[in-house]
């Protein structure tokens, strides 16, 4: 569903990424890791255009991402995004901030996506506090209700950048357990983040990268049992340690 | 000073109030006109054609280092010279004024803008909003939220900057106030009327922007 082929990006002289190339089947959970500036948020805003790319092509649901004249608002709206730093609209209460998009770029009405709000905050725990504004909850809280507002686009595949990398250590359960539900109800995901518990429990492939390369893409297994490069080996020895 | 009774002041008032119609006319105008020019000049800044944004930099450093009164003095005496007639006092205090608070509307504005973290837009494009809608709905209120104490406060140094319109014989509140006093050989105490009236007005501004940014407070 996803398909990212060769892909090149350069921020002026500096090359980010460096030929990658992922396929992410339908219903498949790809959970992307590696060292902090390796190119993998980089890599997640390319696949649904936030980021331009200067060489390559990324394909999602046959649809082009960065040819020029391909309706990216449309194109994106039918793909959910969670930020590491949860984004929900300061000025807008939980509800309000989950009917934007369904309301302005879907065109449903009104009442119809305030009952979906309703159904999906029931979903992620967070039904109680419907009209409550983001500054009086909590990093988990907030990032589930940021889950919620993805969802309720209906999207056919949702992408996690270090969903929980900003939370303090007892929220980040709240939020894997919301993703982890997620994932065996067959949604499409890709999810960069350094929980590799959550990896080993969830993940079907783990794409490991390095300096804007993909140095490993393997099943899960694989990956955690024998990874091929030093680099992997040596991530995981470290991240695992803890 | 001895003849400044109540009924003295009932005699004045419709010349002190037709003075205060201009100087409101005048602080409306120019607010709204400096508004309208500095949201562009502020949209034009932060382009990423970098001509354009040097050259909005460049009108606004520029304005920002000359004195009001040299402008109103500019657009006094230059535009007729250019256009061949008078244009009178109020139409060029009028442009020096929005010429002159653009420049500063434009910096209180872009520095709105750029308060609003990137992250807000990305979140807003990423879930099928177009750029126009993600700045109408999710940019431009935080912004305008953050700026608003700021250009409040600008709005009352407006306020009191029109004042100056007196070196181009306009006949605003001051004006009014000073003919009265010259007339009626009692410059003091209208002097002093005039000065509590601009403070009472700007004092209450001031309390209700101090008001303003407690409630916003973030």
């Amino acid at each position: 569903m996803i398909a990212v082929e060769n892909v090149s990006k350069w921020y002026s002289d500096t090359q980010v990424l460096r030929e990658c190339t992922v396929n992410v089947a339908r219903g498949e959970i790809v959970v992307v890791c590696g060292p902090s500036g390796s190119g993998k948020s980089t890599l997640i805003k390319c696949i649904n255009g936030l980021e331009p790319i200067q060489q390559g092509r990324i394909v999602v649901d046959g649809v082009s991402v960065a040819e020029r004249g391909t309706n990216l608002p449309k194109l994106r709206a039918r793909i959910g995004m969670v930020f590491q730093s949860f984004e929900l609209y300061p000025h807008m209460t939980v509800t309000q901030n989950i009917i934007l998009a369904p309301i302005k770029a879907l065109k449903r009405r009104r009442n119809e996506a305030t009952e979906r709000a309703y159904t999906l905050l029931e979903r992620v725990g967070m039904r109680e506090h419907a009209d409550r504004y983001p500054a009086n909850l909590s990093g988990g809280q907030q990032q589930r209700v940021a889950i919620a507002r993805a969802l309720a686009m209906d999207p056919i595949a949702m992408l996690f950048d270090e969903p929980t990398s900003a939370l303090d250590p007892e929220m980040i359960n709240e939020v894997l357990d919301v993703i982890t539900a997620l994932a065996q109800e067959g949604m499409t995901m890709v999810v960069v983040t350094h929980e590799m518990g959550f990896a080993r429990r969830v993940a079907d492939r783990v794409v490991f990268m390095d300096q804007g390369r993909i140095v490993e893409d393997s099943a899960k297994q694989e990956f955690f049992n024998q990874p091929r490069s030093d680099r992997a080996r040596l991530f995981l020895s470290k991240i695992l340690q803890h | 000073m001895t003849n400044f009774t109540w009924s003295y002041l009932a005699g004045i008032l419709p010349l002190l109030l037709s003075g205060m119609v201009v100087t409101v006319e005048l602080t409306a105008a120019s607010l709204v006109g400096g508004l309208l020019l500095g949201i562009i000049l502020a949209v034009l800044r932060i382009s990423r054609l970098r001509v354009v944004a040097l050259a909005a930099a460049t009108y606004v450093n520029l304005l920002r280092s000359l004195p009001l009164l040299l402008l109103i003095f500019w657009f006094y005496f230059l535009v007729p010279l250019l256009v061949g007639r008078p244009v009178g006092g109020m139409t060029s205090a009028l442009i020096g004024f929005i010429l002159f608070e653009a420049a500063y509307f434009c910096e209180i504005i872009r520095a709105g803008l750029q308060s609003v973290r990137r992250g807000q837009v990305l979140a807003g494009l990423a879930s099928g909003l177009t750029y126009a809608q993600t700045m109408r709905r999710i940019v431009l209120p935080q912004a305008l939220r953050n700026m608003l104490p700021v250009l409040l406060t600008e709005a009352i140094n407006l306020f009191k900057s029109t004042a100056l319109v007196y070196v181009v014989g306009v006949r605003d509140f001051l004006t009014a106030a000073s003919i009265i006093g010259t007339r009626d050989n009692d410059l003091v105490p209208l002097y002093l009327l005039a000065a509590g009236v601009y403070l009472v007005v700007c004092l209450a501004a001031s309390l209700s922007v101090g008001r303003l940014r407690r409630g916003y407070a973030l």
